[in-house]
């Protein structure tokens, strides 16, 4: 067709492609098989086959894990809550307003509220409990990323269940089905594309976020994404961040997949 | 049901009240005469001062400002032609390639754009600095602003073209007279989008930046480390009210041309 032919947008389009997205993976795959003195090895991938590098990707993952499930349990019902609302763009505009505020700005003030003398030492020494250290430590870490992303994961599912059709919650209940049944049976694996996008926008960055480990967590927990940030800017040893990067992207693909809508109406 | 509804009121409030927290608490400490945060003392905008005397920092502002409307505005131009590119190709399968091709960069952890672009301006020889920055920064907004595009390129019928063509236009005319102003709201979507991901942009922006160029991002991460200091208490009480205003006038934005358009289109 003449239309195939005159696609003159499809040039710069390609370029952008080509230089940013296959030219850069290309060269964190290449860069992952050369030691610091640049010779090539295999020996990256080796050392990170060795039980520390595998204890520090399993802790990674159970964070991320940990992190992704509670997010899902704190905003689901608040997706759900939404849905009921009066003024439900307002309510929700209100919710998502806070992740357009600076993601370092949120986590610093972390660093005031979990202190020693801050506020919620104050509230437990109120109550007797007395001061404990709580910056610096897993449940810091864990808390604050749970925060950060709660927007995130309230946003796909409150999509999912505005796209659910009333009418089938109401022949639920008609047909006898109690509030739960019809919410296990019907609402939610009717909004599971939801919760899957959800789920799959706070696991990914939950393995790899940085800087709130780094500012809220010490050196208690060290994600994929530390040890790459760790490699690439401190130790200067490419080629190993390179290759828990390649590990990184890897698992990215195998989230994907898993979490992956499926096609409608038979399009691959 | 009644009572239900409550439920819902309250627990959404709580999530609220959670949600807002850490901002109010960073912006009432702001004010603190005591220097930390905590035990407040008295009333003092001191903090407020050292961050409008700080002429380091103002220039790290001036540069994110920079970096933000250039990177937005080159990327809306490549998206909105990738968008475009995307709408002519014929095949289903090859549409769907490069919508895949397209998220990669959404979807990938920031740590992983950071690391390759860091090889790739290492590589090609482009020094760190502003120009990196600003090439990671239209690299990564790129696919967002063909987002935001293409759904408005797919609302439009055909039989406009059509008829644009049959009237006469040539390609240019009918890509400046048709096609653009139909997807215009897209178009803003898109820069907007592209604006607010600049701005934010940390970890990205870290890996690129070399030595002597800073963002307000990285700035602000650099002094975190250090410890509370209630001039990045101020300066995110100034980011937070400027968020709040750019969120509202874009959404008073979109509502005053949906309501334009819902005169001028019935439908």
């Amino acid at each position: 067709m003449t239309n195939r032919a005159r696609n003159v947008y499809l040039v710069p389009y390609l370029l952008w492609m080509a230089l940013f997205i296959v030219i850069p993976i290309a060269l964190i795959v290449y860069d992952s098989f050369f030691d610091v003195e640049g010779q090539f090895t295999l020996g990256n991938y080796g050392k990170f086959l060795t039980p520390i590098y595998l204890r520090m990707t399993a802790s990674s993952i159970w964070y991320a894990l940990l992190i992704t499930v509670f997010s899902l349990l704190v905003a689901y019902p608040a997706a759900y809550a939404l849905t009921r609302m009066k003024h439900k763009q307002l309510w929700l505009l209100l919710l998502i307003l806070p992740s357009w505020v600076n993601l370092l700005l949120k986590v610093y003030a972390f660093l005031g509220i979990f202190g020693t003398y801050g506020f919620v030492n104050g509230v437990l020494e109120t109550l007797g409990i007395g001061r404990h250290q709580i910056l610096f430590t897993d449940f810091s870490f864990v808390f604050v990323s749970v925060y950060i992303f709660i927007p995130f994961m309230i946003l796909p599912i409150y999509n999912a269940l505005e796209d659910l059709s009333p009418s089938l919650v109401f022949a639920a209940r008609d047909l006898g089905a109690s509030a739960w049944t019809t919410f296990r049976r019907v609402v939610f694996p009717l909004t599971l594309d939801g919760v899957k996008a959800g789920c799959q926008a706070v696991f990914i960055p939950a393995l790899s976020l940085f800087m709130i480990t780094r500012l809220v967590a010490g050196n208690r927990v060290i994600t994929l994404g530390t040890a790459i940030e760790q490699h690439f800017l401190v130790t200067q040893d490419w080629g190993m961040g390179a290759a828990i990067a390649v590990f990184l992207i890897l698992a990215m693909v195998v989230i994907m997949i898993v979490t992956g809508k499926r096609q409608k109406g038979g399009a691959r | 049901m009644k009572k239900s509804k409550r439920a819902s009121s309250v627990y959404l409030a709580a999530i609220f009240v959670i949600l807002y927290a850490p901002i109010f608490y960073l912006v009432y400490y702001s004010f603190n005469s005591g220097g930390s945060m905590h035990g407040y003392e008295g009333f003092t905008l001191e903090y407020y001062g050292e961050v409008f005397r700080d002429t380091r920092l103002l220039i790290i502002v001036l540069n994110t400002v920079i970096i933000a409307l250039l990177s937005s505005a080159i990327s809306t131009i490549l998206g909105v032609l990738g968008a475009l590119a995307i709408r002519r190709v014929r095949s289903r399968r090859a549409q769907n390639s490069l919508l895949s091709m397209n998220n990669v960069l959404i979807v990938s952890p920031d740590v992983i754009i950071g690391a390759s672009f860091l090889i790739l301006f290492t590589m090609a020889g482009i020094k760190l600095g502003f120009t990196s920055v600003l090439l990671s920064h239209i690299a990564f907004s790129v696919p967002i602003v063909v987002l935001m595009v293409l759904p408005k390129l797919q609302e439009m019928s055909p039989s406009l073209l059509d008829a644009a063509r049959d009237l006469g236009a040539n390609g240019w005319q009918v890509l400046t007279r048709v096609v653009v102003p139909f997807i215009k709201p897209g178009i803003f979507a898109g820069f907007f989008m592209a604006l607010t991901y600049s701005l934010d942009d940390f970890a990205v922006t870290f890996f690129v930046t070399g030595n002597g160029f800073s963002t307000l991002s990285v700035e602000i991460y650099s002094r975190a480390r250090q410890g509370i200091s209630l001039s990045i208490n101020a300066l995110s009480t100034l980011i937070f009210l400027f968020t709040v205003l750019v969120v509202l006038g874009y959404y008073w934005l979109n509502r005053r041309s949906a309501k334009r358009l819902g005169v001028g289109v019935p439908k």
